[in-house]
């Protein structure tokens, strides 16, 4: 090795300059933190936080730690972005596909819905669902009510809750469906290799995750009630639901926005991917004899999720980040809950802030891994 | 021999079908026409289900009628082809026709019929459309914020001054063609921020860059005598050097202060807002950001580790937090790791973060081009003899940026979206500015407006944007 200074020269002074700039920060958060009297460490989060939050899937009062309140806005977060993300795959899917169609008017509709929703800033679109169109819903003793069960409200959605009996028992139903379908894939796949012979994987697959459950409510005892939410006058002016689940609007608006914007971004990936698999791979397809239905499913959409998942994956990413904007509308998420009333009380903004961030980069690089794994998993193996 | 099969339509009775499957598909359209239009039902002595579907069945049946293959009419071929070409894309074609028709009178009355235009007060808002009085008497605020009414001219004029000097490119003759890109690289950028941050806040603070301006230019005309082999260091030393020589021994405060003006009214940055910042954030991170995130990406390709592991952990960080952590982290944290009397305006202190947030997505995009090049271009440029440098400016980096227009594009348009989020440091621009009024005593209840408002001048600065990248892109589409 003959260590040259062209070679160690330009990493030397980059490595310095960071070096540097990081020292100076720290020396001066230092200095400030000793000025100001405040002590650098993560005790806080066992004290006692004192503040309510609006809505939480886990139970939270004042009297909890700012730990507690940590997790009630990471579920919260985690929550509109599962729901976000569902939303947006179905719908970005299908608009993707509906760009492609060979009929005028729906590919004009889908173009327009992309053009319209994505060239405006999300911000704006929480705000318009939030503070202009839910604010137009009716008051909770005028509302209809939706299938006689769903009612909704300028207070938000009420849905039905479900009360089960012998949960456990529907629970490893499912269990046992998914399981006894992953074996049949497998048997299926060893079946098609070595004999050639195909199952209706998809039939038995559908079949097994309706029978088995149905099955746990004859056999296993399981009953399901539904309680409908009821009207319930509190003052002469003043109603309220009472029984069943309510959604706030707060949650409605940012995943309606947040959906309906990130499936625009969705539905450009899905339309390019399918563009993106050549004309003669469809031919030759067809020419060797296979039916429509296997065209798609053992050509085109193999090499089409190649080259949509890596973008679609962004987009993911970008949802989870974005639904980090529920702060402007007062949804209790992380940055609500945490960088913003939790800092507010303690005043521990180096923590509080670094806490947040590392969280956001935790969910980031959990989804993006879990995305490279799978699409490690379809990509073309070369020899 | 009159043998007609409705189930199967030919082309043996094509005019029997076609005046029967036209007349039932006007008869559905007319009557959701009617239904929209007039509030007439015409099928209205039908049960409500009956009355509600009807429409759709016959149109539906309309379309089934019309569908006949080589009918030998054009037009009739063009439809079939286009719009109904089974009967799954019939019945969505007619779902969408009908919905197109029944959104058209709401809209109308909301938009312009029923909408109310004139006054200066809420009284004359009464009818049930929009009410546009609001955003007039409240247009000054959406478009320049607090900024003070009698000194709005300055932004005006600021604007008007750059977009003239930034529609030189068109008008330069050849001979000047080759100075272009230094001109809008490094010459625009600096005269637009003296303008924002000299005229537009005004104050006498005309001369306080001077010391850097001046070392930066002499660093520059001192450069062109150095021989190219020490130029990177020369340029790593000789310029700091230079601004602490001037600053702190060669001239004295007293010079300098002969150099000051007067000068405008001085407007702080918290004033601002509305449009006009949304465009002074948006148009100074694009120019930040640019060069950040080229720089960063050609570190991550670096063959040095060291500089490529720190390019990756910045790209990575960036892109991996959401752009409100960042401008909280500007807002509360940062302030914290400055020395105590040091200060930072917190507009200067937003467009950094967002510059940053912004490079590292650049870093991504422009890497993705400089992959895409193929390994024969740097052979050949270093075959002749290229430097790291000389290689990547005149041949790596023209032909990887024309491959990543779109994606830049697209970064930039996310850019112009995410400056809303600027509230989180206590900056209105227009949806900031739109929340303030919506919340004033006097004028409640026109939040509508006010958003779909921005929204048509989002949509329209977005929409243009990428309609001129994808202009740029067929511009400088090179077949290889």
């Amino acid at each position: 090795m003959n260590f040259k200074l062209k070679d160690i020269g330009p990493q030397l002074i980059t490595v310095i300059a960071v070096v540097l700039v990081f020292g100076f920060f720290t020396y001066n958060a230092q200095i400030n933190m000793e000025s100001r009297g405040i002590d650098f460490g993560y005790g806080f989060l066992s004290q006692e936080s004192s503040f309510d939050v609006q809505f939480s899937l886990i139970e939270y009062d004042g009297s909890h730690s700012y730990f507690r309140a940590y997790l009630v806005g990471l579920l919260n977060t985690i929550l509109v972005s599962v729901i976000g993300i569902v939303i947006a795959t179905i719908l970005g899917v299908i608009v993707g596909v509906a760009r492609l169609s060979p009929n005028y008017l729906i590919n004009k509709f889908a173009a327009f819905y992309v053009e319209f929703f994505r060239n405006i800033p999300l911000l704006l679109q929480i705000f318009f669902w939030y503070f202009a169109a839910l604010r137009a819903l009716p008051l909770p003793q005028d509302a209809e009510a939706i299938f006689g069960v769903f009612f909704l409200t300028i207070k938000g959605l009420y849905v039905p809750a479900f009360i089960w009996e012998n949960f456990n028992i529907f629970l490893y139903s499912i269990i046992a469906a998914i399981i006894s379908i992953i074996v049949i894939r497998i048997h299926a796949k060893k079946l098609q290799e070595t004999q050639g012979k195909q199952l209706p994987v998809f039939y038995i697959s559908l079949g097994l995750i309706f029978i088995l459950p149905l099955l746990s409510f004859l056999i296993g005892g399981v009953r399901l009630f539904f309680e409908i939410p009821v009207l319930k006058q509190l003052a002469t002016t003043s109603f309220i639901y009472e029984g069943g689940v309510s959604l706030p609007p707060e949650l409605i608006a940012l995943t309606l926005s947040l959906s309906l914007y990130t499936a625009t971004f969705i539905a450009e990936c899905v339309r390019a991917g399918i563009q993106g698999v050549g004309k003669g791979q469809k031919e030759a397809a067809a020419s060797i004899g296979l039916t429509p239905n296997q065209v798609l499913k053992l050509v085109i959409m193999p090499q089409a999720l190649r080259i949509i998942i890596p973008p679609t994956t962004n987009q993911y990413l970008n949802l989870t980040k974005n639904s980090s904007l529920a702060a402007a509308i007062a949804y209790p998420d992380l940055v609500l809950v945490f960088a913003g009333t939790a800092l507010m009380q303690t005043g521990k903004a180096i923590e509080i802030v670094s806490i947040t961030m590392f969280t956001y980069l935790s969910l980031s690089i959990s989804i993006s891994i879990l995305m490279n794994w799978y699409n490690k998993k379809i990509a073309i193996q070369e020899k | 021999m009159f043998k007609i099969n409705f189930l199967k339509p030919d082309q043996s009775n094509l005019n029997t079908f076609l005046y029967l499957g036209t007349f039932l598909f006007f008869i559905s359209i007319l009557d959701v026409f009617f239904n929209s239009f007039f509030k007439v039902n015409i099928t209205g002595f039908l049960p409500g289900f009956l009355s509600f579907i009807i429409p759709l069945l016959l149109g539906f049946v309309g379309l089934f009628f019309i569908r006949i293959e080589y009918s030998g009419i054009k037009k009739l071929d063009l439809i079939n082809k286009h719009i109904n070409t089974n009967n799954f894309n019939a019945i969505l074609s007619l779902l969408i026709i009908f919905i197109i028709i029944k959104s058209i009178p709401p809209l109308l009355s909301w938009f312009i019929i029923d909408a109310s235009f004139a006054g200066d007060s809420k009284d004359v808002c009464t009818g049930s459309g929009a009410c546009w009085t609001y955003i007039k008497v409240w247009l000054r605020r959406f478009m320049y914020g607090m900024y003070p009414n009698g000194e709005q001219w300055r932004i005006n004029l600021s604007f008007i001054a750059l977009a003239l000097l930034g529609s030189v490119g068109f008008f330069a003759t050849d001979k000047f063609k080759k100075y272009l890109t230094l001109y809008y690289v490094v010459i625009y950028p600096l005269i637009a921020f003296l303008f924002i941050f000299f005229f537009i806040s005004g104050g006498p603070v005309f001369f306080d860059l001077s010391y850097g301006i001046i070392a930066a230019i002499l660093s520059v005309i001192l450069g062109f005598f150095i021989p190219s082999k020490y130029k990177f260091y020369y340029f790593l030393v000789v310029p700091f050097t230079l601004y602490i020589l001037l600053k702190y021994f060669i001239f004295f405060e007293e010079y300098i202060e002969l150099g000051k003006l007067d000068g405008l009214n001085w407007v702080e940055t918290g004033a601002w807002g509305g449009l006009s910042l949304t465009f002074i954030i948006s148009f100074f991170c694009l120019i930040f950001c640019f060069p950040i995130g080229m720089a960063f990406a050609l570190g991550r390709r670096s063959g040095f580790p060291l500089i490529r592991y720190i390019s990756i952990g910045f790209i990575e960080f960036w892109r991996g937090v959401p752009l409100i952590t960042v401008l909280f982290m500007s807002a509360v944290m940062f302030p914290m790791f400055l020395p105590e009397d040091f200060f930072i305006d917190k507009l200067v202190r937003a467009i950094i973060a967002i510059s940053l947030f912004e490079a590292a997505y650049v870093a991504e995009v422009i890497r993705g081009g400089l992959q895409a090049l193929p390994r024969g271009q740097y052979e050949a440029a270093k075959s002749l003899g290229m430097g790291y440098w000389k290689m990547h400016i005149f041949v790596i980096l023209p032909q990887a940026l024309k491959l990543v227009i779109p994606g830049i594009a697209n970064t930039f348009l996310a850019l112009v979206k995410d400056t809303p989020l600027i509230f989180v440091v206590g900056l209105l621009e227009i949806v900031g500015m739109l929340n303030l009024a919506k919340t004033n005593p006097k004028w409640l209840g026109f939040a509508m407006e006010g958003y779909v408002f921005a929204a048509i001048i989002f949509w329209i600065i977005c929409y243009a944007m990428s309609k001129y990248s994808y202009n740029l892109e067929q511009k400088y589409k090179t077949d290889r």
